[in-house]
């Protein structure tokens, strides 16, 4: 069916969602158009192109995207699709493509930064319309790209707010995950995870800050950790801090996660407060708390260090999680389909056991053999069977509805609440993008 | 890097070592018996398999010589292997129920190098289906296994498993060993 903005508008009340909002065809349609490739959507991180001619893909919306690093050092963002027939520019997902690209087709050759260079059998065009200037011949450049200290992101849309506004203060995530880096610098670590959800892509954001989850959803896997722990401590063993990732999720029970608040942005973008304690009092953090001070002064680390928050949602398509130096990203491929890339970073100057904290939480939670991820995946994927059902017509997001609180335009949840706030927060959000023909919001 | 991933990293993957039929026989057993473990999960007789410094490997490049440090799709040592039993066999592992069911073929069997000790350092190649949420899922790949000769027989000090798809994406994860 065809939505008219009214109708759309009534699928999103304040305290609950209708099912069709996840599961219509139409509607992802109008999601790609008006919220992916309109808004600021993550493409990449500049180290993931350190030499002149690397090249990654990314998907923004339904079209396919590279991050290029031209001769010049700088970072483009373009179609990969070649201006004359189509075809893809670049296969491999990531690589480099030397001095230019070539088309393997017709072998037309591009720069870079997508400015055409040549084609064989030129003298063919004479007298046509074709002309090697028109930027209409040259691979096509994403009409905005830009980025927010060394974060690539790309709008697809001509106009509307810089990728700075569009953040807000969200961009407090990314702030984070550079400014923890005694050298104020990070680096990705190798390739990203790939994981398919079969879900809605709202549903991964939905979940990233529902605290009332963690202690249902990922019980087994914290009673699991907890007793290994146990074992190891009975036979005078030290458990490794990792193992704590996990047997976090039973230490408050399913019910005692009301202590960490969480935050709506007008933008869509969330964030819940951190629980998992990651400046414990050992020599490793110390000498990282050491470097710090050393880089930054006393002041300015206790800031940085004092920031803690579990999960950022920058909307619509990255959780940050600072403190562990993670950040996913998803590419919705339908209505029940969702490709999420996880990343991890390396704060340069900081001690080795600090990455490997973030490696092991990297690895824990969101590896291909995760314990964790497993179970919410599984949750996703019946929530999404459960919606293409008509037996219900609505979602609920009532928890603590009506209870929020509003400072400076930042929507807080009711105190000692596991608030669905973020989850109205985001659908008002939702609502204005894809209604006033996305110019909402 | 530990002695077992420095050992596998040191031999070379194309050798194939001129050794008994009993070795070829015992190696070959072992590796069936794990591979019918697995499928037939019995799990108390899986981690008996490993040394005690044991490690399960399943790296995400080939290039990897480590699994210590960086990331890898499976990397555990005993402790982690018993969290995994004890994790997906709890009531409310709610993405084992209704439970998977794997079936290995295992083949290719290579001894790669025999050491005075009776240490063995073995290729093979695995094909391994999984059925979950009512649909079959397809995993193939190869093992290296780095084998210690025990009087109790084999343990494996590494296993080091190199799937076709490791750059993925995943449909889903992987819970169980493969």
């Amino acid at each position: 069916m065809s939505w008219s903005e009214s109708e759309i508008a009534a699928l999103v009340e304040p305290d609950r969602v209708h099912r069709k909002a996840y599961v219509d065809p139409g509607i992802f349609d109008l999601e790609m158009e008006r919220i992916f490739e309109r808004l600021w959507i993550y493409i990449g991180h500049e180290s993931q192109v350190k030499n002149p001619g690397d090249y990654y893909l990314a998907r923004v919306g339904r079209q396919p995207m590279m991050m290029t690093r031209d001769r010049n050092g700088e970072i483009n963002v373009l179609y990969n699709r070649c201006p004359h027939r189509g075809a893809q520019i670049c296969s491999a997902r990531k690589g480099n493509a030397g001095k230019l690209f070539r088309c393997s087709y017709h072998a037309w050759m591009f720069e870079l930064d997508g400015r055409l260079e040549s084609v064989p059998g030129v003298k063919g065009y004479e007298g046509t319309r074709f002309d090697a200037a028109n930027p209409a011949f040259h691979i096509r450049k994403a009409p905005r790209a830009d980025n927010y200290r060394g974060f690539w992101f790309a709008s697809l849309a001509e106009d509307g707010p810089d990728l700075e506004t569009h953040l807000g203060r969200a961009r407090l995530a990314l702030d984070q995950l550079v400014d923890r880096s005694p050298d104020g610098e990070i680096e990705v670590v190798g390739d990203c995870f790939h994981m398919i959800q079969q879900s809605n892509w709202k549903i991964f954001l939905e979940n990233q800050i529902d605290v009332s989850h963690p202690g249902a959803t990922h019980e087994s896997t914290g009673a699991a950790a907890r007793s290994v722990e146990n074992e190891m401590k009975r036979d005078g063993e030290d458990p490794p801090m990792s193992y704590g990732f996990l047997s976090d999720f039973v230490r408050h029970g399913i019910d005692g996660w009301d202590k960490f608040g969480t935050t709506g942005l007008p933008q869509g973008h969330c964030t819940l407060e951190g629980y998992m304690g990651l400046r414990p009092d050992d020599p490793d953090t110390n000498e990282y708390v050491r470097r710090m001070y050393e880089s930054y002064g006393e002041e300015k680390t206790e800031e940085i260090l004092g920031v803690d928050l579990h999960h950022v949602l920058l909307y619509p398509c990255n959780s940050v999680q600072p403190p562990l130096q993670q950040l996913r990203t998803i590419r919705p491929l339908g209505p029940n389909r969702t490709l999420s890339e996880i990343w991890h970073f390396r704060l340069k100057g900081a001690p080795e056991a600090i990455y490997q904290r973030s490696l092991a939480y990297y690895y824990l939670v969101n590896s291909p053999s995760t314990m964790v991820n497993a179970d919410d995946l599984f949750n996703w994927w019946k929530c999404q069977h459960g919606l293409e059902s008509n037996a219900i017509e609505w979602v609920s997001f009532h928890r603590n509805a009506g209870q929020d609180s509003e400072k400076g335009g930042i929507m807080y949840s009711a105190p000692s609440s596991m608030s669905e706030l973020p989850m109205r927060s985001m659908m008002q959000a939702w609502k204005g993008y894809m209604t006033a023909n996305g110019a909402g919001a | 890097m530990g002695a077992a991933a420095q050992k596998l990293a040191a031999g070379d993957r194309f050798s194939a070592a001129r050794v008994s039929t009993e070795t070829q026989l015992a190696v070959e057993r072992f590796l069936y018996r794990q591979a019918e473990i697995l499928d037939e999960k019995q799990w108390d007789d899986w981690l008996a398999l490993f040394a005690e410094d044991g490690h399960y490997w399943m790296p995400v490049t080939e290039d990897q010589e480590d699994g210590e440090g960086v990331p890898n799709i499976f990397w555990e040592d005993l402790n982690m292997m018993k969290m995994r039993v004890r994790r997906n066999n709890h009531p409310q592992a709610h993405s084992q129920a209704p439970e998977n069911r794997l079936c290995h073929v295992v083949s290719n069997v290579i001894v790669e190098s025999e050491d005075p000790n009776g240490d063995v350092v073995v290729r093979s190649r695995f094909h391994c289906a999984e059925y979950l949420r009512y649909d079959i899922r397809n995993f193939t790949g190869r093992y290296r296994h780095y084998l210690r000769k025990t009087a109790d027989g084999y343990r494996i000090a590494l296993q080091r498993v190199d799937l076709v798809n490791r750059e993925g994406p995943y449909e889903y994860v992987i819970q169980w060993w493969l």
